[in-house]
Formats: C-alpha cells, sequence, structure tokens
C-alpha cells in the first residue's frame, strides 16, 4: 500500500486512520488490562491465603520511595497530557520540551526502582536459592535498618512464626510476595522502558516538526500508553506498599 | 462469445491479479498485502498440521494392540501432547481466522486491506518465531505434560522442553492477539459505504466474536504460561503448592483462556457454514440476525463456563454447580445456529457442491459434539466420564468434526477466489464422503471406549478394549486419506485447474464482486452496498436462471 | 470524529486531585481502619486507586470525550477482567475447605 503524505493506503481519509488508530491503541490496552489481570489474581488469592506473611513483607518495603514514585510517574502523566495539548494547539517547540520532561520523569521513576531492588538485594529478598526472611535480623548491620527497625523486625518474625508454624513456612509464604512484587514491578518497569524507548522516538519526531494538529496519533498513542502503565502502578502501590502499614 | 445457461462463459485470469503483481521471495516475505499474508499463514498452519497429524498417526497405531509396542510409555505422554500442542495453538486457533479471515475479511467489507498492513505481517513472524521455539521444544526432549501444561507437573517435575515450548506458546500468543485487533479495528472503521453492520456477512460476525476472544482471553494464557516458564526456571512457587502456592489456580487461568480457545476454533468454522448453505440453497439465510447475535453470545458466555474442567479438582462444590449450569447456556445460541442453517437448507433448491457436502457433515458433527458436551457439563455425569476417552471423543467432534471441517469446506468454497482456479469436483465431493466416513469411523468408537471407562493419556488398555481401537485406528487411516486428497487435488489444480472466473457458484458477497483472484487493491473502485446480505433474489447480476427462494409448490412438501 | 481538545488547566485540575488521592491514601494506610469493619484498609485503599485510576482514563487518556464505541471497549476490558476475578473468586470464597 502507497503512502500520501501522511495518509497511508488502504485509509480513504485521515479521519478514519486517525479513528483506526486510536481504536487500535485502546484495543491494544484493554489486552494489557487482563494481562497484568492474570497477575492481579494471582496476587488476590496469595494476599488472601497468606495475609499476615504478605503484611509483613510489605513492610520492608520503603513506603517513602514508593509514594516518591507515585508523585513522580503521575507527574510523568501530566507532562505526556501537556505535549498530547501542545501537539493539538500547533506549539510544536512545546511538544518536544513536555515529551522530554516525561522522559527524564520516567527515567527518574526507573532509577528509583533500582535503588529499590538493590536494597531488596542487599536484604536478600530477591526470590531464589538465597532468599532469606531472616538475613537482616541474623546479620545486624548488612541492611540499611536501625537498631528499633531491628527489634522491631524481629517481634514481628517470632509473632509470625507462632502465627504460620515455623521460619520455614515465614519463609516460603514471604518469598511467594516477593515473587509477586518482583513479577509486577518488573513487568511495570518492563512497560515503562518500552515506553522509554518510544519517548525517544517520539522525541526525534518531534524535533523534526513533524506533529501537527492535522497529524499527531503518534504523540496521543503513546500517551494512551503511559498513562495505562500509570494507572498499573496507581494499583501496584496500594496492593504491594500500603498493606496494614499501621 | 454469448453466455446462456447451458453453455457458460468460458473465463480467463485477470492480467494483474496479487499474485503476479510482484515476484521474488522479497515480495512474499516483505508483502502487506492480507491476500499473501493469508497464504503465508496456509502453508505454515499447512506444516503444523502435518506435523500434528504425525504424532496423531503414531497414537493410533501405538494403541493397537492392549500392549502397545510401538513407543515406550514416556514417548507415548509426548507424543499425545506434542499432538495436542501443534494441533490447537499452532494449526486450529490461527486456521481459519489467519487463513481464511486474513483473506476474506477486507474482501467481504470492501476494504483495501486490513488497517494495519504491517502489524499483520508482524503477527506471521511472531506466529513463526513461536513455532519455531516450540520446534525446538519437540526437537530436543519434546513434551510431556499434556497440551494443558498442569502444574507442579509442568513447572517442577516434568524432565522434558517445557521451558521452550511454554516460551514459543507465550510468543504465539501474541500473534493472535494481533489478529483479533486487526480484525476488530477493520471491522469498526473499514467498511464500504452502505456496508452496514447487518449486511455484513455472518462470516465477518463470526470473526468479530472471535476476535473478542483473540483479545481479551489470550492475555490470561500469556501470563500464565509465562508464570509457569519463571517458576520453572527460578523455581519460584505460584502454582506449586509444596512452596505455598495454588495449582487450581493455575487451573483457573489456563481455563479462563483455553475454553473460550475452544470457541476461538469451531466460531470461525460456523461463520463459514453460514456462507456455505445460503449460496448452495440459493436462499437468503433464516434468521441473520439470530445468527450474528449468537456468534457473539457465544464469545461472551463462553467466558463464564471455564470450571466445568475442574470440576473434579477440588473446585468448590457451590462453584461447581454454577458453572455446571453456565455451561447449559453456550447450548442456547448454537442450537439458535444450528436451526437457522436447516431452516435455511428447507425447500432451499440445493446443489450439493464439495462445500456444502462439508457443511452438512459439519452441522451433523457438531451436532454430536456440541450435545456430548451437554454430557460433560453435568456435573453428576462428568464425575464417571471425565478424563475418558468420552471427553477425548467430545472434542474431535467439535474441533476435527466442527472446525476442520468449516476449514476444508471453507477453503473449497473460496479456493476459487484464492487461486482463480477450479478444483475437480468429482475427487472433491469424494474426498469429503471420505473424510466423513474416516472421521465418524475413528471417533464414534472412543465415545462408547470413554463410556465404558478407558481413560484419556494411558499409553495401554484392557484386552477388551481392542476390538474398539482397531476400529478407531483403521478410521484415521481413511481420514488421513480424507486429508491427503484435498491437498494433493487443490494443489494440482493451482495450476491446471478450470479458470474459475469471479462468481463460479454464484454468491452474494461482496468478495465475488472482484475478479478472482483478486488485485491487489482488492477493488477497482470502492464499492457501494446497497443490497442486503445473501439476498438472491434481487441480484440479477448473479444470472441465476430459476427464480430464488422456494421454488417447490406447498403440495410437494409435507409428507 | 471531531477532536476534543482538553485545556491544560483541567490537566492541572486533574493533577492536583490526583495528589490529594495519594496523600490520602499513604494516610489511610497507617490509620487502622480495620478495628471498625474487617478489611476497610484495604477497601480504602482500592477506592481510592480506582478514583485515580478513573481519573486518568476519564482525562488524561480523553475517554471522557471519546466515542460511544471507545468507552464500550473501555468498559470491555474492565468487565472481563471482573468476570475473572469474581467467579475465580467465587470458587475460593465458597468452598467448604482449606486446601492450605
Amino acid at each position: 500500500m502507497h503512502r500520501t503524505g501522511d495518509l497511508y493506503g488502504q485509509f480513504e481519509t485521515l479521519e478514519q486512520q486517525k479513528e483506526s488508530a486510536t481504536l487500535g491503541m485502546w484495543t491494544f490496552l484493554i489486552t494489557e488490562i487482563l494481562f497484568f489481570g492474570g497477575l492481579f489474581l494471582t496476587y488476590t488469592i496469595n494476599r488472601h491465603t497468606y495475609a499476615d506473611v504478605f503484611s509483613f513483607s510489605s513492610r520492608t518495603i520503603k513506603l517513602s520511595w514508593g509514594a516518591i514514585n507515585t508523585v513522580v510517574l503521575i507527574g510523568s502523566s501530566l507532562t505526556m497530557a501537556m505535549s498530547v495539548w501542545s501537539a493539538q494547539v500547533g506549539k510544536k517547540k512545546l511538544v518536544t520540551i513536555f515529551l522530554i520532561l516525561t522522559l527524564i520523569l520516567g527515567t527518574v521513576f526507573l532509577g528509583i526502582k533500582g535503588i529499590e531492588y538493590h536494597d531488596k538485594y542487599v536484604e536478600h529478598h530477591i526470590p531464589g536459592a538465597s532468599f532469606d526472611m531472616y538475613f537482616c535480623t541474623n546479620n545486624p548491620g548488612a541492611c540499611n535498618l536501625t537498631t528499633e527497625e531491628l527489634a522491631q523486625e524481629r517481634t514481628e518474625l517470632k509473632e509470625l512464626e507462632d502465627k504460620v508454624g515455623g521460619p520455614v513456612a515465614v519463609n516460603a509464604h514471604s518469598q511467594l510476595f516477593f515473587s509477586l512484587y518482583f513479577g509486577m514491578t518488573g513487568l511495570h518497569a518492563l512497560h515503562m522502558i518500552i515506553g522509554a524507548g518510544l519517548l525517544l522516538w517520539l522525541i526525534v519526531e518531534s524535533m523534526r516538526g513533524r506533529f501537527s494538529p492535522r497529524w499527531n496519533t503518534p504523540v496521543e498513542n503513546v500517551g494512551l500508553y503511559w498513562h495505562f502503565v500509570d494507572i498499573v502502578w496507581i494499583y501496584l502501590f496500594p496492593l504491594l506498599y500500603l498493606i496494614d502499614r499501621h | 462469445m454469448s453466455t446462456s445457461p447451458t453453455t457458460p462463459a468460458v473465463h480467463q485470469l485477470p492480467e494483474e491479479h496479487y499474485l503476479n503483481s510482484t515476484y521474488g521471495l522479497r515480495s512474499w516475505l516483505l508483502t502487506t498485502d492480507h491476500k499473501r499474508i493469508a497464504l503465508l499463514y496456509l502453508a505454515s498452519v499447512t506444516f503444523f498440521f502435518f506435523i500434528g497429524g504425525i504424532f496423531a498417526t503414531m497414537i493410533r497405531i501405538h494403541l493397537l494392540t492392549p500392549n502397545g509396542y510401538l513407543v515406550t510409555p514416556e514417548t507415548y505422554n509426548k507424543l499425545f501432547t506434542m499432538h495436542g500442542v501443534a494441533m490447537i495453538f499452532f494449526f486450529l486457533i490461527p486456521s481459519i481466522p489467519a487463513v481464511l479471515g486474513n483473506f476474506l475479511v477486507p474482501l467481504m467489507i470492501g476494504a483495501k486491506d486490513l488497517a494495519f498492513p504491517k502489524i499483520n505481517l508482524l503477527s506471521w513472524y511472531i506466529y513463526l518465531v513461536g513455532g519455531c521455539f516450540v520446534l525446538y521444544s519437540f526437537a530436543t526432549g519434546g513434551l510431556d505434560t499434556g497440551w494443558t501444561f498442569y502444574t507442579p507437573l509442568s513447572s517442577v517435575y516434568s524432565n522434558s522442553a517445557v521451558t521452550p515450548a511454554v516460551i514459543g506458546i507465550f510468543i504465539n500468543g501474541f500473534s493472535s492477539i494481533l489478529t483479533g485487533l486487526n480484525f476488530v479495528v477493520t471491522i469498526h472503521t473499514m467498511r464500504a459505504p452502505g456496508m452496514t453492520w447487518f449486511r455484513l456477512p455472518l462470516f465477518v460476525w463470526a470473526q468479530y466474536a472471535t476476535s473478542i476472544i483473540f483479545i481479551l482471553g489470550t492475555p490470561v494464557i500469556a501470563i500464565t504460561l509465562l508464570l509457569v516458564g519463571l517458576e520453572r526456571m527460578f523455581h519460584l512457587g505460584f502454582f506449586n503448592p509444596a512452596l505455598g502456592g495454588d495449582p487450581i489456580l493455575f487451573q483457573h487461568l489456563f481455563w479462563f483462556y483455553s475454553h473460550p480457545a475452544v470457541y476461538i476454533m469451531i466460531l470461525p468454522a460456523m461463520g463459514v457454514i453460514s456462507e456455505i448453505i445460503p449460496t448452495f440453497t440459493r436462499k437468503p439465510i433464516f434468521g441473520y440476525t439470530f445468527i450474528a447475535a449468537s456468534s457473539i453470545a457465544i464469545a461472551v458466555i463462553g467466558f463464564f463456563v471455564w470450571a466445568h474442567h475442574m470440576f473434579l479438582t477440588g473446585e468448590s462444590t457451590y462453584a461447581a454447580l454454577a458453572f455446571s449450569l453456565l455451561s447449559y447456556l453456550v447450548a442456547i445460541p448454537s442450537a439458535v445456529k444450528v436451526f437457522n442453517w436447516t431452516s435455511t437448507l428447507y425447500r432451499g433448491s440445493i446443489s450439493y457442491d464439495t462445500p456444502l457436502l462439508y457443511s452438512l457433515g459439519f452441522i451433523g458433527l457438531f451436532l454430536i459434539g456440541g450435545l456430548t458436551g451437554l454430557f460433560l457439563a453435568c456435573l453428576g455425569l462428568d464425575i464417571h466420564i471425565h478424563d475418558t476417552y468420552f471427553v477425548v471423543a467430545h472434542f474431535h467432534y467439535i474441533m476435527v468434526g466442527g472446525a476442520v471441517m468449516g476449514y476444508v469446506g471453507g477453503l473449497h468454497f473460496w479456493w476459487p477466489k484464492i487461486t482463480g482456479k477450479l478444483y475437480p469436483e468429482f475427487l472433491a465431493r469424494m474426498a469429503a464422503v471420505i473424510l466423513f466416513v474416516g472421521f465418524n469411523l475413528t471417533f464414534f468408537p472412543q465415545f462408547i471406549l470413554g463410556y465404558l471407562g478407558m481413560p484419556r493419556r494411558y499409553h495401554n488398555y484392557p484386552p477388551e478394549f481392542q476390538v474398539l481401537n482397531v476400529m478407531s485406528t483403521a478410521g484415521a487411516s481413511i481420514l488421513a486419506l480424507g486429508y491427503l486428497l484435498p491437498m494433493l487435488y487443490l494443489t494440482w489444480s493451482m495450476r491446471y485447474g478450470k479458470v474459475a472466473g469471479p462468481n463460479p457458484w454464484p454468491a452474494t458477497g461482496l468478495e465475488w464482486r472482484t475478479p478472482s483472484p483478486p488485485p491487489t487493491e482488492n477493488f477497482d473502485v470502492t464499492p457501494v452496498v446497497d443490497w442486503e446480505a445473501y439476498d438472491f433474489k434481487n441480484r440479477p447480476d448473479l444470472g441465476l436462471t430459476q427464480p430464488s427462494g422456494p421454488a417447490l409448490s406447498p403440495a410437494h412438501g409435507d409428507d | 470524529m471531531s477532536e476534543h481538545i482538553v485545556s491544560p488547566k483541567i490537566y492541572l485540575g486533574i493533577f492536583a486531585a490526583l495528589m490529594i488521592l495519594t496523600a490520602t491514601t499513604v494516610y489511610a494506610a497507617t490509620v487502622d481502619l480495620n478495628e471498625h469493619f474487617p478489611g476497610l484498609n484495604v477497601i480504602v485503599a482500592l477506592v481510592i486507586a480506582t478514583c485515580k485510576a478513573i481519573l486518568v482514563i476519564l482525562f488524561f487518556m480523553h475517554a471522557y470525550y471519546s466515542s460511544k464505541r471507545t468507552k464500550l471497549i473501555i468498559f470491555s476490558g474492565f468487565f472481563w477482567l471482573a468476570i475473572m476475578l469474581a467467579l475465580t473468586l467465587s470458587d475460593y470464597g465458597s468452598r467448604t475447605w482449606d486446601l492450605h
């Protein structure tokens, strides 16, 4: 099919082309809902079965990082939305600026995620052979925790053992939590990385002045994708970070 | 040359069409033409059909004798697993949508191509990559988990090449998703002027319904198999009870997709039948809106019934009861279709051409397959026949008797459009009959075997089951002939067949209003549709010599 | 389909609302609501998350201004998710035994 200007050959009009692209993007996004949905279901069932261990494991993740990341990501959604607006009203420079801002915020998010993953690595909370919920309490000083925090963790672990029947069960069930934690945040981060790649492409195109009020479908569709990834995080944050913080 | 009913016009192939517009391997491997991509899919699903067929043949040969001397028990497990994986994920699911659907949806709605031609090509490459992973798994140790990949066998205990297979099916899922996405968008936004929703051919409705399942079901199997793969590679415990996980959760997630996947296979075949029957009865289809709505209904209700595969797993009795009742609901739209097809046949001026023979076969076999499905949906009865050959016979009646009959029938029906050539009619009719006989001889004995208690997936059986097993194997060899024949004469006809002309049957759809084979852009001018679907009466352009519709006098019928 | 341009004012308003909701959900998690009603903490967290998601979908993603067809597609995505969650949980919730 030949392409005439912005119009691909299979379409009759630009309107039809835009409509198809938007519809296609939404259709893709609902497949993503179901894709993440399988993980959310797995999480829900395990969270229900192992409520105590899950809330304990959740408390070993730093709330502050999660909250900051939520703000960062929602901020990036704002800048993304603003770049769509700029394209629609024909402010070509602003499109580029907002896209770059979005990319920066997205990178900040991934960086913070990296710090969090690193903490979990140090604490031996990465599922696998070296997984050990008792690592920090057994090796004071190895983890970045204060003495009070460690003492608190010790008492909570004791209580948990009595509830679920010993340290082996505590380890097994919290490993499930962290498998889900890494599965869900990892898949989310992968989507962010893909999104960052798309943003890079948009920035290059935008610098060439490609996006105009007449034709800005890529900006809009990448925007839809980016907001969707934001929504996934909006759910991940309370589910993974905010279990029984009281 | 004058045209009259007795001396049919001599047709010539159009000078330039989609097959000869460009030449060379590149022009095929980088094509974005939906018709060429359909042919690429045709070649690849046929390849996987062969692979699956070889495994099936070995299974049937092995089961000739009670003790089975052909292969070891371990190999037998691999044979039925690989048969299932190849046939379901790489043949049945893509067969009609990706081959016939790809070719026909744009033609039927009067579009130049699908909405996203490059994504269409991408989906074929994704299919190939997924297929390579699965073939790699077959070649390096095989796969012995059953096509269902139940955990913890698949995630922990199996020593076969589960990981590449799971990756392959995961990748292949995206091919389905992209095809479904393309169809949904195309059907929404690319219809020709005048082609309203209720003028769409029922095949398009069926593709739309199928796409709903592709889009909303496939992601779930993708994430589930991804988790199985992760569990296997990193020893995680999502579905492993030894580590606190839950195998029943796996089954929920698996069947959430894999039950509707059955409708992915059967719905497009129903669409094919809905095209063939009016054409060869020269009558508008009876109950157009009901057939269209029942396709959507099957796609939707199909998502509410999955746990009837799990009655004996320890799921809640109350949930099982609800799922059993919901499963009965699927029978309603399915029966609506069968009644409407039968009513269309009633007093039609029927010509028993090959596609119609396949359709009649489809109706009978689907009826048996569907009704035995109700046996299995019945909680009490399922306890007796669960995991027996009754189940095997049931789903082969749906998938082979239904989906494959529809696929082969559709291939015959549209072959003149695809290639511009006619196949030898007598041979084709013979093949249809051979297929029907061979199929029944293969699978009907399995109903009896199952009812008598022969479990599925066993490599040996008590001697008293031998007669029925021999019958089944004998039937399988007839069935194989029934498949080989069309492959041979269809290939032969591509070169030596008579030129078909644009509308050889004649049929009413838009796809028959363009030359066979169609030009790359499908239509020379964008068609404007001002007729209803299957309206033979008001279509003088079809050149029908007899008045269409009920031609018999009332005194003639009602005996 | 004429395009609707959402003004930056609305975007900023939505952003502010999302920030307030984020602060609320973090605060709500540190208070023990479960003593009033079992599971209230989770319910509050999910309701707030859903409000945020709805705001993002309606305004950032322009669903509020889009065609019925797009709305139907969005709805069907969540509806199917609900089928999966509800029917699976109906099994777990109605079991008279505990597998674990």
